[in-house]
């Protein structure tokens, strides 16, 4: 029951930090479906971000224009024309 | 224009897609995490093996959805960027707000308190780890909130001015944001995913009895997950009542193109199924169906709850005949005079920005006076024809029903399987057509949600924000085959993880089956 109230049961010597990297570590470590899930979770952030993102989907406005007034007036030209 | 075109089609099309898949996941992470917490909150309560057990195996099935449907909705920001600049520009923080929060409190519950939930086992005290669970249910639906607020701003603009320097709609009301239509949105698709999680759980857990595997098991889950299930569907229903209420207010023309009404009465009847006639326009005499069963008042009494109130049709909207926010009947602008007045405040915002180039003060202050007069009828200054405004009348008829007639036989459903569960215990277990009909039963819910959200989206077309900025005037100058190529990426990513999801799913179902699921799995061997 003491363990049960003691919140994470880790050395009362360690900083509050250790303990997270701990609890994550050790969290990671003890997964066993988790290890392909993780493999599935990186491997589609790569490709959305380093991919998709860098290469198909820049921010036009923010890409061609240097200034939200520069980024304004085009959206007046394209909205206006 | 027809590459224009070409590019909204495709960018429409690549949204949908995107929306749809990220749609795929989402509700069951809403529904899963409640039953979860459900049944974690009984293991509290009881502190019996079986119950840790059950949640444990339910936390790993919502693990593996939420782990791959997690930033599927990101994509969804690259196309604002991308493919609808003009539309992320104009709609300024009043869209941005609710996203940033989205991504601060998603960020914040999910990953700390998700966490702890997934790791945190024999790790903290029960309680805290019971609290985990419940921030973490919160969290996700607090994300759900963000989002359906900006979502529902785009179908009911309030609580901003715009302002024609920045080119930029400016918040001056935050708390307009939580209009009727974002509230009734956000429960009705909370809910929804309940209802879903639950027909879900059922499907899994019939499966099991069909199998002969873990019985009590497969009997615990189906009384949890029908009750969630349950509550989740009448609370839809609920909502979704509150919904058609505030569209008959705010959306008038959507509520017409989901009943294919074209002419509105008093006393309105509702088609409870029926073929829309194709060839039917606003402004042709053909007949509205090709066959109906109508029920007689329904429309009126779903629009104003009052069963001798007007509803408006397509044509009475064009014509300027519509209805306040209060229910009553009203004559308002018609169409091409809203065309006309667009095109005006259109002008008007361009002649604003060369006297502001010129450095005319007097010019723009009368270009702004102009402007501001016709600005609530900006958007239909983009259109040629009165066709153009209205929504795709068949695609929003048929999914309201889909939807409708699918929820309804949910409700039954998972009335059914609760009363079923709860009798004698040989009475589930040996019932093998509803086992049957509850695994068969899971796609359809999907099917039923999805629909629903086509009702939603596609009925307000072609508006990205209504009234203000029609699809057309929100694309980008990009060229169609960039859009194309991405459209199809995309297809080839969503369908590889959604593919990696059932198939990791399934493999972890049929593997746990046959363990024993009365036991923890630290105690299983």
């Amino acid at each position: 029951m003491a363990e049960e109230n003691a919140g994470i049961i880790v050395g009362r010597r360690d900083s509050w930090l250790k303990r997270v990297w701990r609890f994550y570590v050790e969290g990671f470590k003890g997964m066993t479906i988790g290890r392909t899930l993780w493999a599935v979770i990186l491997i589609k952030l790569f490709v959305m971000f380093f991919i998709l993102k860098l290469f198909f989907f820049p921010n036009l406005l923010n890409t061609n224009y240097d200034t939200d007034a520069e980024r304004a007036e085009a959206v007046r030209t394209n909205l206006t024309k | 224009m027809n590459e224009l075109m070409t590019t909204v089609d495709w960018s429409r099309w690549q949204f949908a897609l995107t929306a749809i898949y990220h749609w795929l996941f989402v509700p069951l992470t809403l529904g899963l995490s409640v039953i979860v917490a459900v049944m974690e909150s009984i293991w509290l309560k009881k502190r019996t093996e079986k119950w840790l057990a059950c949640t444990k195996f339910w936390m790993t099935i919502f693990g593996i959805n939420f782990a791959i449907g997690v930033a599927t909705g990101i994509i969804l920001e690259f196309e604002f960027g991308t493919n609808w600049s003009n539309y992320s520009w104009f709609v300024g923080d009043i869209f941005g707000a609710p996203l940033a929060i989205e991504g601060l409190l998603a960020f914040f519950l999910e990953a700390t308190f998700g966490a702890v939930m997934f790791f945190g086992w024999g790790k903290v005290s029960p309680k805290f780890h019971l609290a985990s669970t419940w921030l973490t249910t919160i969290g996700a639906s607090i994300s759900a909130l963000w989002i359906l607020v900006a979502n529902a701003w785009m179908q009911y603009p309030v609580g901003m001015e715009f302002d024609p320097d920045q080119m930029r709609n400016v918040m001056d009301n935050f708390w307009a944001l939580f209009s009727g239509i974002a509230v009734n949105k956000f429960f009705h698709a909370v809910f929804s995913g309940w209802a879903l999680a639950g027909v879900f759980v059922i499907g899994v857990s019939c499966w099991f009895l069909l199998k002969k595997r873990n019985e009590d098991f497969a009997i615990r889950s189906i009384k949890v997950g029908g009750w969630v299930g349950l509550m989740g569907m009448l609370l839809t229903m609920y909502t979704g009542d509150g919904s058609a209420v505030e569209v008959a207010r705010h959306q008038p023309m959507k509520l017409a193109a989901m009943e294919g009404l074209y002419k509105g009465q008093q006393g309105q009847g509702i088609v409870a199924v029926g073929l829309v006639n194709p060839e039917k326009t606003w402004d042709n005499a053909e007949d509205e169906y090709l066959f109906k069963i109508e029920i007689p008042y329904g429309l009126s009494i779903l629009a104003n709850h009052d069963m001798n109130s007007f509803v408006p049709g397509i044509a009475d909207i064009v014509n300027g005949v519509s209805v306040n926010a209060e229910g009553d009947t009203i004559n308002t602008v018609s169409y091409p005079e809203r065309m006309e007045r667009g095109k005006a405040a259109i002008a008007a915002l361009r002649e604003y920005g060369l006297a502001k180039e010129a450095g005319d003060e007097a010019a723009k202050a009368e270009s702004l006076q102009r402007f501001e007069k016709d600005y609530p009828y900006f958007g239909y200054g983009y259109f040629d024809k009165v066709e153009e405004a209205i929504p795709p009348v068949g695609v929003t008829f048929y999914t309201f029903r889909i939807m409708v007639i699918l929820g309804s036989y949910f409700l039954l459903f998972l009335l059914v399987a609760l009363i079923m569960a709860y009798r004698k215990r040989s009475t589930i277990v040996k019932t093998k057509w509803l086992q049957w009909v509850a695994i068969c039963s899971v796609p359809f819910m999907w099917i039923c949600s999805e629909a629903g959200w086509a009702v939603a989206e596609v009925g307000r077309q072609p508006w990205t924000v209504q009234d203000l900025l029609p699809t057309k005037a929100a694309i980008s100058a990009i060229p169609a085959g960039s859009v194309i190529l991405t459209f199809w990426i995309f297809a080839a990513v969503f369908t590889i993880l959604l593919i990696a999801e059932l198939s990791i799913m399934m493999r972890f179902i049929g593997h746990e089956s046959k363990q024993n699921l009365e036991l923890d799995k630290a105690n299983r061997k």
